[in-house]
């Protein structure tokens, strides 16, 4: 189906209009981290580049950025070990409640938030008596990025043919080794994919982060705390481009790294001429 | 797709385990056991409160038995209007996205140069790593009676929405719309060519085959960021509270942890979410959801 | 699989029969019986650390602005390190406490009934408290912060929820609350209002002066008479409503677009909006009106009540008091701190030393069914004020 002339004009306008709607909040926001003021008047009454260097000094916003940060890597990492382990497990053997592990995993994601978080925070400190701190943040934001990670390998899994790992198995293989040199390869965009997805959604969690952490912050609960202090709601601007700005950096390294053109689901498009035994 | 395969013909099989239920045992053992047992063990703590009560002269949870929280809801209308209102609002915002996902979608997938595909993809990215709290204040600013939507509207004699419900729906739409662009863009990477040719070949237009053949395969993946959409929507409570003053559901379980200490009847009203999404799971499942994921 | 789940569907059973004790605790009429928890009778050496529940911007360690930070001195002089977790309300507050994993908490009064009816606090014994005797007479042995006599903690500071409105789109210039409950006001959708369930409080208040056959005494205890008269003037005020504001951002945002041109406010967002030239101004109503008063209360499971008494003995030292009023936006509860503020008004601003202006304001309290009075336990529990207010809002 070729789309031609007007379809594509149309289509071309509709983008622009979408991208528009994605991008204007954050226009607002780079215009009034230069706000001179600190109520968000339109049009701002002038500018400055003094939150910036507050923001800088701001060691809260440099502490709860760190803390995101280690949040967001070591869940991500348990999400790709526990995701990848359920995914091949399932994309790769046919067993009794297949359906019901998949039901399970998307659980975390599906159920609203606060759900998840009230019924997380029971479970710490109420049947497991554990004082919360990072580690049942980590614990908590794991449980809804094993999904993330779970959905792009099985969706792989399922396109790559078994035919392959059989073969290397036939040409003397042992498994780790036909894992690591066959199947690894096919699905390490995959994991690419799901691990940026499962760290952006763990950088930015913010309301089962409020019932699984302690003291600390992370960068959602920094940002919470301060928007209810307007005297630091520039600054909270400010922190926010700094973080769009950084965020391009693995966004465009993962894109670089995957061979294709991967979504943050992880597919490739079918080339109809590979057949498919 | 994976068939049953008996012990010792598979790849894997003479090398380490002998047994196909050890093998897939424990590869699931680590992260069913935290999954099941503990997510789901909460989930039911959660579930055992809501039949509990608050005792009102003295503050207390009353551990009995007990299906007063549920009468409430049922019947004061006031939590039977939020519990409509929340359960209509994430369905308007998941019609919403998949109506303004779709031209973007299709731009990208069937007719972009593979470079211009990655540029959007980067691009449709970009906003999630903007923080959603910022997110949602930049749009109360843009809502202000002064701010800049206000300024853009006045030629036109258009105001901003003072709806909450308006406004709730705008920012809910914005804020989950990569969710829905990106797996139905990787569902229309996954059709074929040949199965559009072949449509055209018969001598159907392109809005047919859009209607005829395109929709029909995406339902999958129309169905898999649903779920994000919808869920996400069902439990919000921080945009409702930033942006309007109309409750939903997520405000009122707020609302009632807390001083309150009416625990029971917010997990009563939270169990309405879990069972509309385990509802909605089913579903989508059977649509093919959970393949397009 | 499916056995997995009758065996979810089974525990929830088990569960829901297994559980099936009650408590009630029957209360006794006047004040209510509060569990029996031991106060502190000396200070003794320091833990080491401390942990704290505080509301945003009362316990300044230098990380939000390097000048602003009284947590660091402290840390020096008693070797007691502070871990602060910040909340934004006082349902936060005592869902925290309830923990038992902090030390001592920042409570306003609508938190601090049910903190020591729960038995979560301690009596606090002030006599070790060194800066006590120049705390103003009128926030001792209040009903939020004291029961039967015994104090269960040191105050802070206190503020009162005042009228603002817009001098340039309001006029005259009010004085009293009529102008948000009246239905033919001329700023309908663009009124303000506290969004709480204890603005109810503020609805019995004003009926208190126009209805005085409702006999209301005290805005908190309310029988179900005045309460259903307060949550039906409350039903009758929503269409006047632009937004209810919970966090003073919004309250702030709300003022200075335009959204809203008068309603209830905190003298320090009218401080932050002239500082950025909007042109309003605040009034204390003749009706009076509600306010808040914070106190420090020591948590009954502390792990580090040493360090916590130490710290309720530096926050009310006259320099942090003036410190942390400054910061914070209030009056200061310590009548020394006055000469120590870097404003010279700010104590007047604040009204800090003017009891008249303090005894037209009804702080927050707990409402429990208790009514604290003669009248025994046909008050309406905060429970109920929740579900109301639920319904104000719709």
């Amino acid at each position: 189906m070729p789309i031609t002339g007007p379809t594509k004009l149309f289509l071309r306008i509709a983008t622009a209009a979408t991208l528009a709607f994605l991008y204007a909040p954050l226009v607002v926001i780079v215009i009034y981290a230069f706000n001179s003021t600190r109520v968000q008047t339109w049009p701002p009454r002038g500018l400055t580049l003094s939150w910036f260097s507050a923001a800088l000094a701001n060691t809260g916003a440099r502490d709860a950025l760190l803390t995101s940060i280690k949040v967001g890597v070591a869940a991500t990492v348990v999400a790709l070990l526990l995701g990848s382990l359920m995914a091949y497990a399932l994309a790769r053997f046919d067993f009794f409640g297949r359906t019901s592990v998949s039901f399970l995993v998307v659980l975390p994601i599906a159920l609203p938030g606060i759900v998840t978080g009230i019924a997380l925070n029971a479970t710490f400190t109420q049947i497991l008596g554990l004082d919360l701190s990072l580690l049942t943040v980590i614990v908590g934001h794991a449980t809804f990025c094993v999904v993330v990670v779970f959905n792009n390998v099985v969706a792989r899994l399922r396109r790559t043919p078994t035919s392959l790992e059989e073969a290397a198995a036939d040409l003397g293989a042992t498994a780790l080794r036909g894992f690591a040199d066959v199947t690894f390869p096919q699905m390490r965009s995959a994991l690419i994919a799901g691990a940026l997805l499962a760290f952006a959604l763990s950088f930015d969690e913010v309301i089962v982060t409020t019932f699984t952490i302690g003291d600390a912050q992370t960068l959602p609960i920094w940002i919470l705390n301060n928007l209810s202090r307007p005297r630091n709601l520039p600054v909270v601007n400010v922190v926010a481009v700094l973080v769009i700005i950084l965020s391009l950096i693995p966004v465009w390294i993962a894109q670089r790294l995957s061979s294709d053109p991967v979504t943050a689901v992880g597919t490739v498009r079918d080339t109809p001429a590979e057949p498919m035994i | 797709m994976s068939s049953s395969r008996p012990a010792g013909r598979h790849p894997l099989a003479g090398l380490f385990w002998r047994s196909r239920r050890l093998r897939i045992g424990s590869l699931l053992a680590a992260p069913l056991s935290w999954l099941g047992v503990v997510y789901l063990g909460s989930l039911v703590v959660l579930l055992i409160t809501a039949f509990w009560s608050l005792n009102e002269f003295s503050g207390q949870i009353v551990k009995g038995f007990s299906l007063e929280n549920f009468q409430t809801l049922i019947e004061q209308p006031v939590y039977r209007r939020i519990i409509a209102r929340t359960v209509s609002i994430a369905a308007v915002v998941t019609i919403s996205d998949i109506l303004l996902a779709l031209p973007i979608a299709l731009l990208m997938s069937r007719a972009s140069s593979l470079r211009t595909k990655g540029l959007l993809v980067v691009a449709i990215l970009t906003p999630l790593w903007a923080s959603y709290l910022v997110k949602v204040y930049a749009w109360r600013t843009m809502f202000a009676a002064d701010g800049v939507l206000n300024w853009l509207l006045d030629p036109f004699g258009l105001t901003v929405p003072t709806s909450g419900y308006i406004r709730v729906w705008i920012v809910m739409a914005y804020l989950w719309l990569p969710y829905m662009i990106l797996p139905i863009y990787a569902g229309l990477e996954r059709i074929p060519d040949s199965l559009l040719d072949a449509s055209g070949d018969l001598g159907a237009r392109p809005l047919k085959t859009f209607r005829n053949v395109v929709v029909p395969l995406l339902m999958p993946a129309v169905a898999a960021g649903s779920i994000f959409t919808f869920s996400l929507t069902l439990g919000d409570y921080i945009t409702p509270q930033l942006v309007s003053n109309t409750q939903f559901i997520g405000n009122v379980v707020y609302a009632n942890v807390g001083i309150a200490n009416n625990l029971p009847l917010a997990a009563a009203l939270a169990t309405v979410p879990i069972v509309v999404m385990i509802l909605y799971l089913f579903g989508a499942k059977r649509l093919g959801a959970f393949e397009a994921l | 699989m499916r056995a997995m789940w009758l065996c979810v569907a089974c525990a929830i059973a088990v569960g829901i029969t297994a559980c099936g004790s009650s408590n009630d605790s029957a209360s006794t009429s006047g004040d209510f019986a509060v569990p029996k928890v031991p106060m502190q009778s000396s200070i003794g050496a320091g833990e080491g650390a401390l942990n704290l529940v505080a509301w945003a911007g009362y316990a300044e360690d230098g990380s939000t602005d390097p000048n602003v930070n009284w947590v660091s001195q402290f840390e020096k002089n008693t070797g007691c390190k502070v871990n602060t977790k910040t909340a934004g309300t006082s349902d936060e507050m005592v869902t925290l406490m309830r923990t038992g994993r902090y030390d001592g908490v920042s409570a306003s009064g609508n938190a601090s009934v049910k903190l020591i009816a729960g038995g979560d606090v301690a009596p606090v014994n002030t006599k070790l408290l060194t800066n006590y005797s120049n705390i103003y007479p009128d926030l001792k042995n209040q009903p939020y912060n004291s029961v039967g006599g015994q104090m269960y903690g040191a105050p802070h500071g206190r503020g009162a929820n005042l009228l603002m409105w817009r001098t340039d789109k309001v006029k005259p210039a009010p004085d009293s609350w009529s102008v948000v409950w009246d239905q033919n006001s001329p700023y309908k959708g663009k009124i303000t209002a506290y969004d709480d369930p204890i603005y109810i409080a503020d609805a019995a208040l004003y009926l208190s002066k126009t209805q005085p056959d409702l006999k209301i005494t005290n805005p908190y205890e309310l029988d179900q008479t005045q309460f259903d008269a307060a949550v039906a003037l409350l039903k009758k005020q929503k269409p006047l409503i632009g937004q209810y504001w919970s966090d003073y951002t919004k309250s702030q945002s709300a003022f200075a677009q335009g959204d809203v041109v008068e309603g209830t406010t905190w003298q320090v967002i009218a401080n932050l909006l002239k500082a950025d030239k909007v042109p309003v101004a605040t009034v204390l109503p003749k009706e009076g009106s509600t306010g808040w008063s914070d106190t420090w209360m020591v948590s009954s499971k502390a792990a580090h009540p040493n360090c916590m008494y130490e710290w309720m003995n530096w926050i009310e030292t006259p320099k942090v008091q003036a410190q942390v009023a400054e910061w914070f936006g209030e009056a200061p509860a310590n009548s020394q701190a006055c000469q120590y503020t870097t404003d010279p008004n700010h104590c007047k601003t604040y009204n800090a030393g003017d009891l008249n202006f303090w005894k037209k304001i009804a702080f927050w309290a707990t409402p429990t069914s208790n009514c604290r009075d003669g009248r025994g336990n046909q008050c309406v529990d905060y429970s109920k004020w929740v579900q109301a207010w639920t319904e104000i809002k719709g």
